[in-house]
């Protein structure tokens, strides 16, 4: 076993559990890298099927290649695809800044999804590696009534035993890709050559490397125009993967206020 | 870091994971800070940045500053993770997990530390082993890390003494050597200011010291063995049905599963053959899988198998066992008692245990035992576990996975713990053959198979005595006391069955003596259903009492309540004594009937010398050297 084949063992191992102990599952199918890998893993864990729904908050902000993808992939692949909408940003906490506050939208939407369907366990593709504030998640981790998130008082996680009791009014978020980074994820989508959205790659110098709402991402610069020339850009670069998500550089702790918040 | 090195080496190969613990300021940031230094991970922008920000501050170098600077530059969205931090020798790449968090430590420590697949434990050269590198060194063992190795740092704070340095590494190598370890290594560093030691060269300072280097040391660590040599054990996590295939899912833990393979999955002790492996856009299905891997299975036939049960060959399956000793870490705030009851999670199964005895709470200083019988918080213990039913495990020095468990309560894991059988069978032969003898003749379900289960025998103890002398007071607490203990119990008193059984019955002498033989087997039968019975009845006639024992034959034990009737008289809780001497009630056992003492009874409780919490400990004293089982 590879690198590659213990961060797929692990994502199988954490979605097989998951839908075991949990009555009511859903995954958030963001459209990006991360979460086609996420759902690749949930088909080999279930061995081709996708036993529960996969969901798309849509901003209506999004890229139209990646809500084309969506409704082609759902269909290929015969998913049980739930979209939701999101409040406009006037509604949304005034204090938080303008990017951080767009993406706020996000949470809201999916918290009234939540509301309806009242699941118990809900995927996120998120990785330790992305942001510091996401390095200290749990693989299960729990989240309160209003979704917030304790990160201060989290649960231990070892010998593979995850916390899937908690009390009535909690859900629990699940993070199959926690261990994985940006480069694994490319090198796992060339080895199982898994469709991905063509804004990723290179057109006129520049690309997206991580996909967002359209008015708060933006492309870096760029001439990797096919999986193994992002590969090989990934092992030398100094820029960081979400440099280009607007909200990350407004405060210091814009992030951290997303996340208690329930984002993603 | 220079855009012209690369940072990430794709080679496929597994870092290794490496835990760094120690005693608190005995120089963990700064040993990695510098180790990180040494090995060229940082760009030497980051050293000048150091360097200038310890100037600054008019202090040396400080190392241990770098992990500051990452945490500000992954703040600025560069990639690296302060709790899991990357670098790599010229041999491989290892992964620095570092557990912070003093309040929250010694959960963090286990989350943070069960993976690793090597420890280095920090010991302050002026300071000596202290209460946490114990207590780390002791989490270590329980958490399976094989390979620990121990550094000696701040050896330029006693001037790299070498008769020092040899009385810590005598006491480490000591205390390391009771806990089951051989440390691969002891080395003598220093990691502050100019003049590192023995992280990557050597010191002229310490020539006396022969042995490898940290980098030296780093590359003879072994990655964590595949355990593809052990027994299969295969958990079984689920079983779909979405669409014609019956999978059966898990991860081998250890062993090989293959095509053909006869397996039997315990403690159901069902068996069935490997059909297939099924696995989703593959090429090639392999007909073997090995241990680390996921896998999904069909049988050859239509056998009844849920999550919980754990899948292994026949010739060497794992223990079945309703009870084994545990040795625990407990992160609770409430502490741990016996009688509690907890669910237990091992490999996919989930158990609900009681918590039969607390059989040492481990002083970390010595490794001895405190004498105490409740757990605090951060403390270790050895205890005892039953369950209800059969658990299939293993011991945890055969099997890493099977023979781990972790303790929930309210929602949360509130403790983990590693298995031994010392002192207790291997139950599934007993298990086969009450499975053989069922299949025989339906009603036989063996004696020895509920005692088994309950871990004790079924008994009578028959607490005979005047009205008065305590016998259903001794015998309400010791149920309790029992109860909580684990056992069965239940006590049986006119209380009880003249209001039902024996509604029939008055107090002629013909009524109670049909009173004592009815109580006499319903007792008995109670002790054959595996219950011990304690029966809280006067029975003053001695022929009474030898029907009663002739009912449970050897499974009776007689009590003796004894209080001299003046004693009793003069206590009269019901004011008995009083109307019997008024002539307000006849035949009254000692006043107008006769008491017929026990000749040889088994057991002796004198109330008129005992306190009442004296007597219930004398009879509970009683069942646990008699009755209890192992």
């Amino acid at each position: 076993m590879n690198d590659l084949d213990h961060l797929e063992a692990e994502g199988i191992y954490i979605f097989r559990e998951a839908f075991n102990r949990l009555d009511n599952i859903a995954m958030l199918w963001s459209l990006g890298k991360d979460s086609n890998v996420m759902l690749w893993l949930a088909r080999k864990a279930f061995f081709g099927h996708v036993p529960f729904p996969v969901v798309h908050v849509d901003t209506e902000r999004k890229f139209p290649e990646m809500i084309e993808f969506r409704d082609i992939k759902a269909k290929e692949w015969g998913l049980n695809l739930i979209t939701g909408f999101c409040p406009p940003v006037e509604e949304i906490d005034p204090t938080l800044p303008p990017a951080a506050r767009s993406a706020a939208r996000k949470t809201v939407g999916l918290k009234w999804l939540n509301e309806k369907y009242q699941w118990t366990g809900i995927f996120a593709g998120i990785r330790r590696d992305e942001q510091a504030v996401r390095a200290k998640e749990r693989f299960f981790s729990p989240r309160g009534e209003t979704s917030q998130w304790d990160f201060r008082d989290q649960p231990p996680e070892f010998w593979g035993q995850f916390n899937t009791d908690f009390p009535p009014g909690t859900h629990l978020r699940i993070h199959p890709l926690l261990s994985w980074t940006e480069i694994d994820i490319w090198r796992y989508i060339e080895r199982e050559n898994i469709p991905t959205i063509s804004l990723y790659f290179s057109k006129n110098g520049k690309r997206y490397r991580s996909l967002g709402d359209q008015d708060i991402t933006f492309p870096v610069e760029s001439e990797a125009s096919t999986v193994a020339e992002i590969i090989e850009e990934l092992t030398t670069t100094t820029v960081s993967e979400r440099a280009g998500r607007a909200m990350d550089h407004e405060q210091e702790d814009s992030f951290e206020r997303l996340r208690r918040d329930g984002y993603m | 870091m220079s855009a012209a090195t690369p940072h990430i080496m794709l080679s496929g190969q597994n870092p290794l994971q490496l835990v760094i613990v120690g005693h608190v300021d005995h120089g963990k940031s700064t040993f990695v800070g510098r180790l990180l230094y040494e090995t060229g991970a940082l760009p030497e922008s980051k050293v000048q940045q150091i360097r200038a920000v310890s100037e600054r501050r008019g202090q040396r170098m400080e190392w241990a500053f770098l992990l500051d600077a990452f945490q500000a530059e992954r703040d600025q969205g560069i990639t690296i993770d302060v709790s899991r931090i990357p670098f790599k020798t010229t041999r491989r790449q290892y992964v620095i997990i570092d557990a912070p968090g003093h309040k929250e430590f010694l959960k963090n420590m286990v989350t943070g530390a069960a993976d690793a697949e090597g420890a280095f434990l920090m010991i302050d050269a002026k300071e000596g082993l202290q209460e946490q590198s114990r207590r780390h060194a002791y989490l270590l063992s329980l958490m399976g890390t094989h390979q620990v190795s121990v550094l000696v740092t701040k050896m330029d704070l006693i001037d790299y003494d070498h008769d020092k340095f040899m009385v810590i590494e005598r006491d480490m190598r000591a205390y390391l050597h009771e806990l089951g370890f051989t440390p691969k290594a002891i080395v003598p560093i220093a990691a502050q200011g100019n003049d590192a030691a023995n992280i990557v060269k050597r010191s002229s300072k310490m020539l006396w010291y022969t042995g490898p280097t940290v980098i030296e040391l780093l590359d003879t660590l072994e990655p964590r063995p595949r355990n593809e040599q052990l027994p299969l054990r295969l958990p079984i996590q689920d079983v779909y049905r979405f669409d014609e295939r019956r999978i059966f899912a898990g991860q081998v833990e250890t062993g090989r599963l293959a095509v053909g393979d006869r397996l039997i999955f315990s403690p159901s002790g069902k068996s069935a053959t490997v059909k297939t492996i099924e696995e989703w856009n593959t090429d090639q299905v392999p007909d073997v899988v090995t241990a680390g891997e996921p896998v999904g299975f069909t049988l050859d036939q239509q056998i009844f198998v849920e999550r919980g049960e754990i899948a292994s060959h026949e010739q060497d399956a794992p223990v079945l066992t309703n009870v084994f000793r545990g040795s625990i870490f407990w992160f609770n705030d409430k502490p741990l008692r016996a009688g509690d009851v907890l669910k237990m999670k091992l490999a996919s199964a989930e158990h609900t245990v009681t918590v039969q005895s607390v059989d040492e709470v481990i002083d970390t200083e010595d490794l001895g035992g405190t004498g105490r019988k409740e757990v605090q918080r951060s403390e270790v213990a050895k205890v005892t576990l039953r369950a209800r039913g059969m658990m299939a495990l293993d011991e945890a020095s055969r099997s890493p996975l099977t023979g781990r468990f972790v303790l929930v309560d309210n929602f949360r894991i509130v403790g983990g713990g590693t298995i031994s059988m010392e002192g207790y069978p291997d139950q599934r032969d007993l298990v086969t053959i009450r499975g053989t003898n069922l299949t025989a003749s339906v009603t036989q379900v063996d004696r020895s198979a509920r005692w088994g289960r309950n871990g004790h025998k079924g008994a009578v103890l028959w607490m005979t005595g005047l009205s008065g002398a305590g016998k259903s007071t001794v015998a309400r607490e010791a149920e309790k006391v029992l109860f909580l203990k684990g056992y069965n119990v239940y006590v049986l008193d006119g209380d009880n069955v003249r209001g039902g059984l024996n509604a029939n019955l008055g107090f002629s002498p013909e009524d109670r003596a049909e009173n004592i033989r009815r109580v006499g087997e319903v007792a008995a039968l109670f002790a054959d259903a595996g219950t011990i019975c304690l029966a809280s009845f006067i029975s003053p006639y001695a022929a009474d009492r030898v029907r009663a024992r002739e009912a449970a034959g050897d499974m009776f034990h007689e009590v003796y309540v004894r209080a001299d009737l003046e004693v009793c008289e003069e206590r009269d809780p019901k004011g008995l004594y009083k109307k019997a001497r008024a002539g307000e009630i006849s035949e009254f056992t000692g006043i107008s009937a006769p008491y017929e003492s026990p000749e040889s009874p088994q057991l002796e409780i004198n109330t008129a010398q005992l306190t009442i919490d004296e007597g219930v400990a004398a009879l509970v004293n009683y069942v646990e050297s008699q009755i209890r089982l192992g």
